[in-house]
């Protein structure tokens, strides 16, 4: 967990490389979830 | 951009458009006060962020990029019909509505051809189409695809050009940076997404006009521009809505998060 990570970021582990998403932050702690899958309009 | 406006002493307000209730009785006054004065879209998902600011704008609210300008640089049909009305140099495209119709207009573009999504980014379902055969294969799967969006079949002619593209990031009337994207080998889509590697392009006054009346053409904000090199000149092959610039940021030496910032204040200012 990168020290100046935000809420929204999206972090990747590094054992099996799933994504996830910082929804919440307290204190040194961070609460995460499964990111969303790709979404056939994502991009620019 | 978070840490830029953090800087600058702004007070920012991050709305999550995946966890947010719009409604429609809101006032102006009210939708101000839950997002500020001015609003930087920057959903990943087009239609997400498409239909949010339209909401915005809706309540009186100045949205960067617009509600016309981000249906135009969503959609590349869109886009195309706007640059060569504006004579701004672009690839010549044909546009079917069938796989019949597809077939037709690669008889009548020839091969190699590209075969693109009206919408979506990141290389995402482009592919060349080098023959016949191919070109069969791909229009009937892409045909066999659910979606309204799948049955626009844009049929681009294969520009002759090296390998690489140049993404020049536009902010109003003012380029902040400009790279070159040179595809992967083997691959020749030069999109980061798929291997692209970024390297900072010298801004001619040729790439400088084209650039910026495209920019200007499809309205104006904050814009990153794709632009190919062919025999007879710069080419514009599409214009992005929520430009990335993590490749940018990494070669041009340039603080572009600082620059849309700047950029944001002075369009705040009008």
């Amino acid at each position: 967990m990168p020290d100046d990570v935000v809420v929204g970021e999206i972090i990747t582990c590094p054992d099996c490389g799933s994504d996830f998403e910082v929804f919440k932050l307290h204190k040194n702690e961070a609460e995460i979830k499964p990111a969303e899958t790709v979404g056939e309009d994502w991009g620019e | 951009m978070s840490q830029s406006a953090d800087a600058r002493g702004l007070n920012v307000n991050r709305v999550d458009a995946k966890t947010i209730s719009l409604d429609s009785n809101w006032g102006s006054t009210e939708t101000q006060d839950k997002f500020g004065n001015i609003v930087l879209q920057r959903c990943i998902s087009y239609f997400r962020g498409l239909h949010t600011t339209a909401f915005l704008e809706s309540k009186g609210l100045e949205v960067i990029n617009s509600m016309d300008v981000s249906l135009t640089c969503g959609n590349k049909l869109l886009t195309t019909l706007k640059l060569e009305k504006a004579n701004v140099p672009t690839p010549r495209t044909l546009f079917s509505f069938t796989a019949e119709g597809a077939i037709g207009s690669l008889q009548t573009i020839g091969y190699p051809a590209v075969l693109k999504p009206v919408t979506g980014s990141w290389g995402r379902m482009v592919v060349k189409l080098n023959d016949k055969e191919t070109a069969q294969a791909m229009i009937e799967m892409r045909s066999k695809i659910e979606g309204p969006l799948n049955q626009l079949f844009y049929i681009q002619e294969m520009v002759d050009r090296p390998p690489r593209d140049i993404r020049t990031i536009v902010a109003g009337d003012k380029i902040i940076a400009s790279i070159y994207r040179h595809a992967a080998p083997g691959e020749w889509r030069t999109n980061v997404s798929v291997g692209g590697k970024g390297d900072i392009c010298k801004v001619t006054n040729e790439l400088e006009d084209v650039v910026l009346r495209a920019a200007d053409t499809v309205g104006g904000g904050l814009l990153g521009v794709d632009a190919m090199e062919s025999e007879n000149g710069i080419l514009i092959h599409e214009i992005n809505n929520t430009v990335e610039f993590k490749s940018a940021a990494s070669v041009c030496g340039v603080d572009i998060a600082d620059e849309i910032i700047s950029y944001i204040l002075d369009e705040n200012r009008r």
